[in-house]
Order: C-alpha cells, then structure tokens, then sequence
C-alpha cells in the first residue's frame, strides 16, 4: 500500500468524572500515517500532551484486534467510525485525508455514564447477563461433547450471535439507547442450542427486566444497532427475541 | 529445596490417585473460606466460577472493565483434546507425547499427562455451558490440525474460539456473581500481596477508577494473570496485559520459572512504522491451508503472482517434509527469520514471508465443483467456489488483514513475520499449581508449568481452562483443609497495612520525578533492547550488553518518567508506569536466564548452540531441569534447579523431517 501523511483536526470530548460536565476540545494532529490505526493516532496526540504537560486523553482500548469490545468511540456521530463490521480499534486512517475534521465523542447513554473523557460504565451489561445470560451447568456435570448432535444451521446461527463483543455501540447508535440488540444476541446464542432449553423462558423475563430497570430504552426498530454493530449482529435475533419473551409471557402450557 | 510434589506411581495413575487421596473441605467450611483470584481470563474466570459453584466465597479482580474482555478472548485457532473424535490414532498419551516433545523435553511428564487427561472434560463441559464450537452436518464436533502434531484434535469456533470459550466462562462467572458466591472487581489492578507469617493472606489492589488503595483478605491467593509478552513493547498481547501481579509475588518471594521461554508466533502482520502499537496474529490454523514462501531469488521486488512457481522456495515443505507448513512455532519463526536474514524477504521492510492461499482456494474450488456435480466449469467458478469454502473458515482472519494492511488476501498473498505472542515462563509452580510461597497459586500463563520450552498451537486454551475447572478445585482442597480454623483475618493487622504503605510509596515516588520523558517511550526502548537481544536468536555478548542497557535504562526511568495527573483519580499513564517498571526488571531477569542457559531448546535459541544445520542443539546433561529464580534485592537472584525427570518419555533431537 502506499501511504502517506496528513494533518487533521480532531474535536474530542472531555470530561473529568462522571459529575463534571464535559465539553469538547480542539486538537491540531499533524503527520499522521495512512497506515496508522485511529487509536494509535492518539497515542501520537496523548504523547504529546504529556510531553506539553496536558492531562492525556482517557479511552478504553485493551486487543486493539477488534475482539475485546473495549474500544469504544463515537466518530463524527457514528459508534465505532464510517467502516462496517468494525471496531475503532481496526479503524484505520487511510479513511481520512488531509485537512479533515473529526469528531470524537463517548458512547451517549442513561445506562452507560461517563467514566472520563471517552471512557463510560458498561457494567450494565454484565448485570443483564448475571440475570439469565447463562446455561446453569456446575463444571463436572457435562455429558460427552458429542452426546448431542446439534444441527449445524442451528450451531451456526448461535455462533453468529455470540460473535457479540459486548461494546456497546448498539446502544450509542440507538436513539433511544436500547440495549435490545445485544440482550436478543445472547437470547439466540442460548436459546438455539438444546442446552439452553430448560431455562429459555426464565432467562428471557429476567433479562429484560433487568434491562428495563438498568435504564434502557425500547425498540422501535429503526435498525440503527444492526447498521453499526462492529461484528454484524442481525436484528432477526431482536424478532426471536421478541418471540421467546411473548412465548414466556403468554403461558407456560407445556 | 524445590519439592514439586509430583504424586509417585505410574505417570498414568498419578491424577487418579490424587484425586482419591487428596483432603476435602466439607460444604459447610466452604463457605468459611474466602478465596482471592486475580484476573479473570479463562484460568481466572473458570477457577472463579468453579470454586464459587463449590461454595466457597470468592473475591475476583480484572483491571478491565468487564471479565469478559480479558485477552484469552483474542485467542484465535482453537483448542486442543485428545477425543479422538476423528479416529485418526489420538489419545491422551499422544497428546501428552506431542505437549512434551513440543516443548522440546523441558516440561513436567506428570503435569503434562494430567493436562492431556483433563482435556477431554473441557470439550464436554464447554460444550454443555453452550459454546457454539464448529459442527460437521451430522451435528458432531469439527477438528481441525495444528502444528507440531500429526492428528486432528482441535476445536475450534471459527476463528474466535477464545472468544466463544471465554463468554462460556464469563458467563458461568456472572452466574455465581449473581448467587452471590463470587464478588466481581472490575477496573482493579493488584499493587501487592499481603503475608502474614509466611503464607499469602490478602491482596492490596488500586481502583483504577477512583485511585484509591483497597485491602482485601483471602485465606488463599491465585494468580491468573497470564503472561508477560508485553515485555517486548510489541506483542500480540492486549494493550493492557502485564506482568505486575506475577512480579509483585515474585518480589515477596515466589520463584519465577523459565523467564527466558518465550514464543514467537510465525504468522503475525508486519511492523508497518513506528507509530505500532501492537501486533496482530494471524492464526496458526491459516497454516493448514496456506503455503508459505519466498522468492529464490534475493531482494526479488516481482509482485508475488509474478514470481513463476519455479522461482518460489516454499522452505518449510523443503527442509521439514514430514510436517511442512505444520511445524511447531519456534521451528517456523526461526526459519522466516533465516530466510528475510538471508535477503529473501519481501514487501518494503524486506521483514516478512508470505502465506499463500491460491491453492487451497483451487483445491477447495475443485472439491466443490465435485461434491455439487457441476462438471467442467471454468477456472472462475473454481475460483470463486474455493473462495467461499476459505472465507468461511477463515473469514474473520482474512477481513482483519484487509482492514489492517489495505491488501486483499484473497487476492495476493498475505505477508507476515513472527511476532511475540506467548511466554512459557512464570512463576513456578508444584503439581497442585501452589507457588513456593503457601496459600499462593498461579495458574494458566501466569505460571510455568505445562509448555516447556515451546507451547504448541491450541494448547493454551486447553491449560487455562485445566487449570481452572478441573485442577485447582482438586488441588486447593489439600490447602485449605488446614486452613478450616483460621478466621477471616482483619485488614487493620499490620501486614495490611504496611503492604499497603509501600504502594503507595511507591505510586508517590512516580509521581514526584516529574521527569521529561513518556512511559511510552521507555516501553518502547526496553522492548527493542529485548527483541534485538534475548528475541528469536540470543547469544551471551548481546545477552550482557542488554543487561547492561536495561540497568541504564532503569536509571533513568527512576529519575526521568513523567507521569501527568494526580494519584486520586483515574490515570491510565500511572497505571502505565507501574507496569513498565515491572517489566524492567523482568526484562533483566530473562536475559540472565538466557544468558545462564548455555544450550537452544524449543523458543530459547541460543546462536553458540546450534546443529550442522541450523536447529536447536540441547545440552540434557546439563540443563534438564527448570530455572527457579529467587529474588535477592534489587538486580540480584539466586538460581534453583528443579531437574525434569523422563520415566516415560526419550528425550532426543526433536525432529520434523
């Protein structure tokens, strides 16, 4: 690849704790790679704050190979930045030109408040899945791996589902920062494999209750979440979803 | 004296008979018993979850703000059982044979055949937590091969299986969470152990979010906090991986095993500047398929499709026929390393071999064009249909090239250059994963034990989680067991408090030298002087030079780092620093340890020892046991010798001719 260097501009929000009102500051970045990623373009600008005696910026950033879902940013209004199936992390600045202006903010939430600068709180998430997102089976307990022959359409599907990284970016691009796609993610994954079976309706009553009470907000089937979702979870889990919690609702006949 | 306490009797009864004699701790002690683990990948999260299902009463701690983005998640390939499942001659013998043989004989036989034994369990009980492993149409288990063995034992979730096998943990993990057995820490780092006459009793840990210093009792103390790759700077491990924890225990008196095995992954995209912050793998199960070559010709600058097939060495089919593109890690780094040393390497660096995919693109376009009838069709067709079977094997592999190096691999072959990826070293452990200091255990990466020299593929996975679900939940019993009339001990005793003291000494030490320099940029210069010098080839004057730089090195970080913000609050920089310090002083212990082992085995390459051509030469007579180091104060360690004993096993030249 060819590449070359740019200078961009960069407007990020920054914010001291989660009780400080935040606001965005402008940076000038020059000489930056085409071969860079978007994140090391900020370890380039947080080194030179240092260096300028200037508090660097927070950002949750941990593989940095876009499987962690730490990585968390919402570039020029949009979860994770212009490329489909990606995370900020594997962003990389070829995208950009030189002279360009972006914008980077956090995840924008009820449910995910801001921790500093670009960083939020997704615990939320875990105590959805503390709620049912879980097949209850003690370690020993298992029969042999092979006992049960699971259709393989059905294993793929699930494995699709539980590709989820746990990021976030279905919320941030929500608006109104429902965290369906990733709670009907998890419903698949379990739901389609005949281990998790006996806790199907449980699982997906408690899990949407804990969803309601952590602050998320409805689907209205906008899709948003599917058209950002770094690893491209489909919103067809959202309709199983809806279908397993009617399902639960409705009776428990058999 | 060095005891590991490997059970007598025949190797393949020694797991057996252990578990029939080891002590108990009945349920209602259980819940009197308060256990702290720290780090919460596949060794930490399922040792969490299983210990919590048992009834004890578990503390854990990540530094992430989730244990499910813990780096086990990154693992790509698979995992390794011996199931036979394939009926292809595996058993729990043969995969304990290629573990040791793998790791060039400078494992534990009776650590070594347990892993094998347990690893069926693992399959079954992943299975059952509702891991979507890869699934053949009659609805059974897929396997897939990996290199260093001759069968077809792993398994695998495309390419993310660490990611499917840690969401299994994680979530077995939340579950206990929820029954209140396990307490979840997150955004926590572990500053210090607390010992209190003698054994490990606690933890002081930092809220990363706050900056506050917390104590926390435990009447035992398990580290799984992987590995120390990041050691190097550049490394396939997470931005956040490091060796803190591991070191903090070796300062208190724990023993660090084998420092200088570390591996070297061969498929890994090239370094493309100096702005790299990491590097990424490309799976080893990329080598079951793709061809891996070079130019004949030196400094050929050709596109690759141009180079006639005439002209390409594909050197590992050349000089290992019987394994070919399937030889261990150590054996296919050090050859990408002779051939780009040798002027044969391509793209601008001149620092990368490539991975070719054009046959097996063919050669599964072919196989589809029989297996759906469609007689004879052109050479696109074939090409596209091979195209298809590759991207579902492989897909998420090749996309992430793509997006990394603005290359299609589909369409030109991919280039890559081994890359650190795993450290075999760490603390040492006995057979019960119990570290030399009582009550202290270390399991998965963190510690030494199971991987000799050199790990093979899918083998990592198979540890943490032995490790953690069916090990330490035997092993710990036999500890605690006496520990059944202790009493949560409070943290105002003194021992808490003065553990407590010297983190935050130290933190305010960093804080005062107000220096002109990152802790970026010391990271970056110690990780040069260690991949320059104890990398993919050591010799003993490159080895006392890089003691030498990194005891400078070490000066002037104390005297020069800047750290911006304050203590009480979050500070990622001060995290940073704490971490870096660490890994100078690992960094000279592993090139002492290189330096001390006068012989090449498995990824420790010794330039001075090398066969006529060119393979790892050992020396058995002299350096068959493991290097046990014992901190003695700053830049000073004592040696221990725990000799490895083969009842089982030949040692011989590892061979994959």
């Amino acid at each position: 690849m060819q590449h070359s260097t740019m200078n961009l501009t960069l407007k990020v929000w920054r914010q001291r704790n989660s009780k400080a009102s935040g606001g965005f500051e402008t940076y000038p970045v020059p000489g930056i790679s085409t071969e860079m990623s978007f994140l090391e373009m900020f370890d380039v600008l947080n080194e030179r704050l240092i260096a300028e005696g200037r508090d660097p910026i927070a950002f949750d950033h941990d593989c940095r190979e876009g499987i962690c879902g730490m990585c968390s940013m919402v570039i020029n209004g949009r979860p994770h930045g212009p490329w489909k199936g990606t995370t900020v992390c594997q962003l990389h600045m070829r995208e950009y030109k030189n002279g360009d202006t972006i914008t980077v903010e956090p995840w924008r939430a009820n449910a995910f408040p801001v921790v500093r600068d670009l960083m939020v709180d997704r615990s939320a998430f875990d105590r959805i899945i503390q709620a049912g997102g879980y097949i209850s089976v003690n370690t020993g307990n298992a029969v042999d791996g092979n006992a049960i022959p699971i259709e393989k359409d059905h294993a793929d599907s699930a494995f699709a589902a539980a590709a989820c990284i746990g990021c976030g970016a279905c919320v941030a691009a929500c608006k109104n920062s429902s965290a369906m796609l990733f709670l009907s993610a998890k419903v698949s994954h379990l739901t389609l494999l005949p281990q998790g079976q006996p806790e199907k309706r449980q699982r997906v009553v408690e899990m949407i209750d804990q969803m309601d009470k952590e602050g998320f907000g409805s689907c209205t089937n906008t899709y948003a979440c599917e058209a950002e979702c770094p690893k491209e979870i489909s919103v067809t889990n959202i309709a199983r979803l809806n279908r397993e919690f009617l399902s639960a609702a409705l009776g428990s006949g058999d | 004296m060095l005891d590991a306490k490997i059970p007598s009797g025949p190797l393949e009864n020694k797991w057996n008979d252990y578990k029939g004699h080891v002590r108990l701790v009945n349920p209602a002690n259980k819940r009197k018993l308060e256990i702290i683990i720290v780090g919460t990948g596949l060794a930490g999260a399922s040792a969490a979850a299983s210990l919590g299902e048992m009834g004890y009463k578990v503390k854990a701690f990540c530094f992430q703000d989730s244990p499910r983005r813990a780096h086990s998640i990154a693992a790509q390939g698979g995992i390794n059982a011996a199931k036979n499942y394939q009926n292809d001659g595996d058993s729990v013998f043969r995969l304990f044979y290629d573990t040791i043989k793998g790791g060039d004989y400078r494992a534990r036989e009776g650590n070594v055949h347990r892993l094998a034994e347990v690893s069926t369990s693992i399959i079954d009980q992943c299975v059952a937590q509702g891991v979507p492993f890869a699934r053949e149409y009659g609805g059974l288990l897929s396997n897939r091969s990996f290199g260093g063995t001759q069968v077809q034992r792993t398994f695998y979730a495309a390419g993310q299986t660490g990611q499917q096998l840690l969401i299994g943990a994680y979530q077995a993990l939340e579950r206990q969470v929820a029954l209140g057995t396990v307490e979840m820490h997150t955004r926590h780092e572990m500053l210090e152990i607390v010992m209190i006459d003698g054994k490990a009793r606690g933890i002081i840990a930092r809220n990363l979010v706050t900056g506050e210093l917390e104590r926390h009792f435990g009447h035992a103390v398990l580290l799984c906090t992987g590995g120390y790759g990041n050691v190097f700077y550049l490394s396939t491990n997470a931005m956040g991986s490091n060796v803190t924890a591991a070191w903090k225990a070796h300062k208190k008196g724990a023993y660090f095993g084998n420092p200088c095995f570390t591996q070297i992954h061969p498929t890994c995209i090239p370094v493309s500047g100096d702005h790299q912050s990491k590097l990424t793998l490309m799976s080893e199960s990329l080598r079951n398929d793709g061809r891996i070559w070079v130019p004949k010709k030196q400094g050929d600058t050709r596109k690759p499709y141009d180079i006639p097939e005439e002209e390409r060495d594909y050197y590992l089919e050349r000089r290992y026929p019987a394994f070919g593109n399937l030889v261990p890690r150590d054996v296919a780094s050090r050859a990408a390393k002779e051939r780009c040393d040798a002027g044969y390497g391509v793209g601008t660096s001149r620092q990368a071999v490539y991975l070719d995919y054009a046959y097996a693109i063919e050669r599964y376009g072919k196989a589809e064009v029989n297996k759906h009838n469609l007689g004879h069709v052109d050479a696109a067709t074939i090409n596209r249909l091979g195209r298809e079977v590759v991207k579902e094997k492989y897909g998420n592999l090749f996309d992430m090239y793509e997006k990394i190096t603005g290359e299609n691999p589909y369409e030109v072959p991919m280039r890559i250059y081994p890359a650190v990826h795993y450290t075999m070293g760490g603390l040492w452990v006995d057979y019960e994963l119990m570290t030399n200091i009582p009550g202290l255990y270390a399991l998965g990466e963190a510690n030494f034990s199971d991987h000799g020299a050199n790990r093979l593929g899918a083998s990592a996975l198979m540890q943490g989680l032995a490790d953690g679900y069916f090990v330490v939940p035997y092993t710990i019993g036999n500890y605690l067991a006496d520990e059944i009339r202790t009493n949560a001990i409070s943290t105002d005793h003194p021992a808490f408090v003065e553990a407590e003291k010297h983190a935050d000494d130290r933190i305010r030490t960093f804080m005062n030298i107000q220096g002109s320099q990152t802790v970026e940029s010391f990271h970056k210069r110690l990780g040069k002087i260690i991949w320059d010098k104890c990398g993919m080839a050591r010799n003993e004057q490159g080895l006392k030079q890089a003691i030498e730089e990194i005891r400078a090195l070490k000066k002037e970080f104390w005297s020069d780092v800047r750290i911006p913000g304050n203590i009480n609050e979050m500070n990622p920089e001060l995290d940073k620093a704490g971490r870096v310090a660490d890994f100078i002083e690992l960094g000279e212990l592993m090139c002492l340890d290189a330096l001390e082992r006068n012989e090449s085995c498995g990824g420790h390459f010794r330039e001075e020892y090398q066969t006529p051509d060119g393979e790892a030469l050992r020396d058995d007579a002299h350096f068959m046991h493991v290097a046990a180091w014992e901190y003695k104060g700053d830049s000073s360690w004592t040696l221990h010798k725990e000799p490895l004993i083969y009842d089982v096993m030949k040692p011989s030249q590892r061979s994959y001719k």
